[in-house]
């Protein structure tokens, strides 16, 4: 299908033509525009030139007669496809620079979903090209095709159910035969591939001389080199796309000689599907009939329960499996890789020259030194040092700035309201101040994530995995564990989304569920406060606040052990990684990588806590205890009439809003709950309803106890009236192990219902994050009564 | 020439895969990472806990667990 253009006399009726060129003299031209007709226009023929008559068209709703002359000068080309944009999928090894180039090729003009039913996450973008569009998806990075992890099943069912135009596969030119193995299994797949090499300069760095022609005569699909973090090659690949999705340029695939006697077997079966045209809607018949020889799963029970209802295909399939096993005392599914890999070689060997390799590169340099035997350990935890350090201390800058924005938004909403009325108290006390609750953390959040955007696209996680796998695997989770455990610290929203990271459910869901254990930016401020009251800020404060973290690590890696034991037993995920070489990324890439996962933290983030702010909101404040109120606003009234000092009317309105908050739905919860929380000695309304409304997040704790201690609502944990009033209280009365307990139950109890509604989604069932938010809190109960219990026994009451 | 298990080699040493065995799903995933008969391997490295160790093998590196390793017999010289 060649769509060139063609002259206006030589067009079709009944089709849509593109005006592309007029030619001719100025005054043809002026009198053909002055009739509407110009480049880019479009026209429908109604009646095409016979003989030398004329050519009848539509324009928009009017119709056009031109003579076959002025026809002949007229350039047309079928609008259809010039409109329809190309599909393009591209495809390719996780670390060969696909999404430096997918960044190139469609710049800021991406959409970021999921597949269907899976947590793997959809990149879509657009570019054009002249009047082309050309629509990329960017399938998740792979290794190969095989349905064993949900990332190479989403990206062979893509590209079998919705046949794009165009495969692109993304190759790491200095890393070319491993690469390769991808694209073999896509030219088996009988796409419209073209190969991309990428990272050229590296390969011909490291002494490679790629004879691009000759390889891709040998492999029968194009190839365009390219250098990713340079952005050389993007506009050859576009046009190389185009060409190919029009048929201007062939690509078709060679197939892979398995040798004679797997090559008899494969035509066996592939002449028993073509002669009962078995599935061939669904995928070529040399595919399926190689992943029924390897014995692929899915194609298998496919072709099982749609086809081979009499088991005779069954029959045939397990014959020629076991005359090959017999025959080359292997397994099928070794001996079509190695002779894909042999197929792979051998066209290297004859399209690639390699100088004498330079052994000692410098990603091997730095590599000497990461992950050596005695410096490994102390620089990962170095590396992780100077990140939090910076993450807390830039991030308070950032969070300092946030809260201010948010107080200057609430007051003005605050004026612009009607006064003391229910709206305005659930716009700016719930919801400004409940979605303000959360997003201020946004800065510390984005700064974790810039910095290990930057750590993964240098090529250094894979080494932290590297140097931790160790210590990871004794509790049964996967070197990449540690990712998701380090974000917690900062937010479980991150971290239990990061862990699409990992390959094997059972180490995702065990991530997960263990995740919310960590000290998050958001349990910081109650410890504060806390050990502030009790401990004095520096010295003893701050170790029982190092101890809570601890506790809270320790608790992580038990529960993971007893999970791993128990609902989630089963083998450890293999560990099979690359080593990516270290590579200097680029600062559109990194800053892309963390914007998209900033962006799903305030989407998640916005929307849940919105919703939860109000039901909050409805607890604390409803219902109005209308004689409670206007006997407080007489008291009010008369001592501002008796000219009362400030301080005084202050004192009224706090013990108001104290004993509005004790009446509320929470405070009534509050208070039916206080007497369960006896054995932990925190069998008090005012804690327990700080506790409930900490729900929303964590940190709302210290402002709803902030109201319950009728200290007013704007406290923070640095409040003075409040740390006084706590030391004071006589449900405390000075006991450091209650202000302990507290604290281990705010660690431990239900995580926040962001984090919640995020391990439901990101585990696919209410299951997961019940028996996150139950376990928890469980735990939570448990650890602190033998906090408390035992700290009486030891005399610390 | 002497087959011993990848997971036996010390840092440093080469071989050439003569076989893997294993569960299948490991075998599998060796396989499409490159690790096939007659393939050069190089042991580049221990991680500092002693596990997992770091590999070269078509220019570039792999690292697996010593029970992944210890399924892949290679050839090497004696």
């Amino acid at each position: 299908m060649v769509h060139q253009a063609i002259s206006l006399a030589a067009a079709e009726v009944g089709v849509r033509y593109t005006i592309v060129d007029i030619s001719g003299g100025r005054g043809l031209r002026g009198h053909l525009r002055g009739m509407g007709l110009r480049e880019g226009a479009e026209v429908e023929l109604i009646a095409a030139a016979d003989q030398n008559g004329p050519v009848t068209m539509l324009l928009g709703d009017s119709r056009i007669a031109v003579g076959s002359g002025m026809a002949r000068k007229i350039k047309v080309k079928e609008a259809v496809w010039a409109e329809k944009p190309i599909r393009v999928a591209v495809a390719g090894n996780p670390n060969s620079g696909k999404t430096t180039v997918f960044n190139n090729l469609t710049g800021a003009r991406q959409h970021v979903g999921n597949y269907p039913g899976v947590t793997v996450e959809k990149k879509e973008g657009t570019a054009r090209l002249g009047e082309r569009t050309i629509r990329f998806t960017d399938l998740p990075g792979t290794y190969s095709l095989t349905p064993y992890s949900p990332e190479e099943l989403v990206a062979r069912r893509f590209l079998l159910d919705e046949k794009p135009d165009v495969v692109v596969d993304v190759v790491d030119a200095s890393n070319l035969e491993r690469n390769l193995y991808l694209a073999t299994q896509l030219m088996e797949l009988g796409v419209k591939l073209v190969l991309v090499f990428n990272m050229s300069d590296l390969a011909k760095a490291r002494g490679q001389a790629i004879d691009h022609e000759r390889l891709s005569g040998l492999l029968g699909v194009p190839i365009v080199p390219t250098v990713g973090n340079r952005n050389r090659g993007t506009r050859e690949l576009l046009e190389t796309i185009v060409k190919v999705a029009d048929g201007q340029l062939a690509s078709r695939p060679r197939f892979v000689g398995y040798g004679r006697d797997i090559d008899a077997e494969i035509d066996k079966i592939e002449r028993y599907l073509t002669e009962h045209g078995a599935l061939t809607s669904v995928a070529p018949t040399r595919w399926l009939t190689l992943k029924l020889l390897e014995g692929d799963d899915e194609v298998c029970e496919m072709v099982r329960t749609r086809f081979d209802m009499d088991g005779e295909l069954d029959e045939l399939v397990a014959a020629s499996r076991k005359h090959l096993h017999m025959h080359f005392g292997d397994e099928p599914e070794a001996l079509i890789a190695d002779r894909r890999y042999g197929f792979i070689s051998g066209a290297c060997r004859e399209a690639v020259a390699r100088s004498p390799e330079r052994r000692h590169n410098v990603s091997d340099g730095i590599d000497k030194v990461v992950t050596n035997r005695w410096l490994g350990l102390p620089i990962f935890a170095a590396v992780m040092f100077v990140m939090f350090k910076a993450v807390f201390a830039l991030g308070d800058v950032g969070i300092g700035w946030c809260e201010q924005g948010m107080e200057a938004l609430g007051g003005w909403l605050g004026g612009v309201l009607p006064q003391g009325g229910l709206v305005q108290s659930l716009i700016v006390d719930g919801i400004v101040a409940g979605v303000g609750n959360v997003l201020v953390f946004l800065p510390l959040v984005v700064l974790l994530f810039l910095i290990i955007a930057f750590l993964e696209d240098t090529g250094y996680m894979a080494r932290a995995a590297f140097v931790m796998d160790k210590v990871m695997h004794s509790i049964g989770l996967h070197g990449r564990s540690f990712i998701p455990m380090l974000l917690g610290f900062g937010c479980s929203l991150p971290a239990v989304m990061a862990t699409r990271t990992l390959a094997g459910r059972r180490d995702r869901l065990t991530t997960m569920l263990v995740v919310p254990l960590m000290s998050c930016g958001a349990k910081l401020p109650v410890y504060l406060l806390f050990a502030g009251v009790f401990f004095g800020g520096a010295g003893a404060g701050s170790s029982v606040v190092w101890s809570l973290y601890v506790l809270g690590m320790v608790l992580a890696v038990l529960m993971a052990l007893v999970f791993r034991k128990t609902l989630l037993r089963g083998p450890t995920e293999p560990l099979v990684m690359e080593l990516p070489p270290y590579r200097m990324p680029t600062l559109k890439g990194v800053f892309i990588h963390m914007w998209e996962r900033a962006w799903l933290y305030i989407k998640r983030a916005g929307t849940i806590i919105f919703l939860f702010s109000i039901a909050m909101w409805v607890l604390l404040n409803l219902p109005r205890n209308n004689a409670l109120r206007q006997s407080y606003n007489a008291r009010i009234t008369a001592a501002e009439q008796t000219g009362e000092s400030e301080e005084a009317i202050a004192a009224i309105k706090n013990e108001k809003a104290a004993q509005m908050m004790k009446r509320s739905i929470a405070g009534s919860i509050g208070r039916s709950v206080a007497p369960a929380l006896k054995p932990l000695g925190l069998d008090d309304w005012k804690i327990c309803t700080a506790l409930l409304s900490g729900l929303v997040a964590k940190e709302v704790v210290v402002s709803t106890i902030g109201q319950t201690y009728a200290v007013g609502q704007e406290t923070d944990e640095e409040s003075g009236s409040l740390r006084d009033r706590i030391a004071h209280d006589p449900f405390f009365a000075g006991s450091r192990l209650k202000a302990y307990t507290l604290m281990v139950f705010v660690l431990l109890y239900v995580p926040c219902m962001v984090a919640v509604a995020v391990i439901k989604r990101e585990s696919g069932s209410w299951k997961w994050a019940v028996l996150a938010a139950g376990y928890t809190t469980v735990l939570a109960y448990l650890v602190s009564l033998v906090v408390y219990q035992g700290g009486r026994l030891l005399g610390l009451g | 020439m002497t087959k011993v298990s990848l997971g036996k080699l010390r840092p440093g040493s080469v071989g050439r895969v003569e076989s893997i065995t294993g569960e299948s799903s490991i075998r599998r995933r060796l396989r499409e990472m490159g690790v096939i008969a007659g393939q050069e391997i190089k042991v580049v490295r221990v991680a500092p806990l002693g596990d997992p160790i770091d590999v070269e093998l078509m220019g570039y590196h792999l690292s697996l667990r010593r029970a992944e390793a210890a399924g892949v017999l290679v050839e090497v010289e004696s």
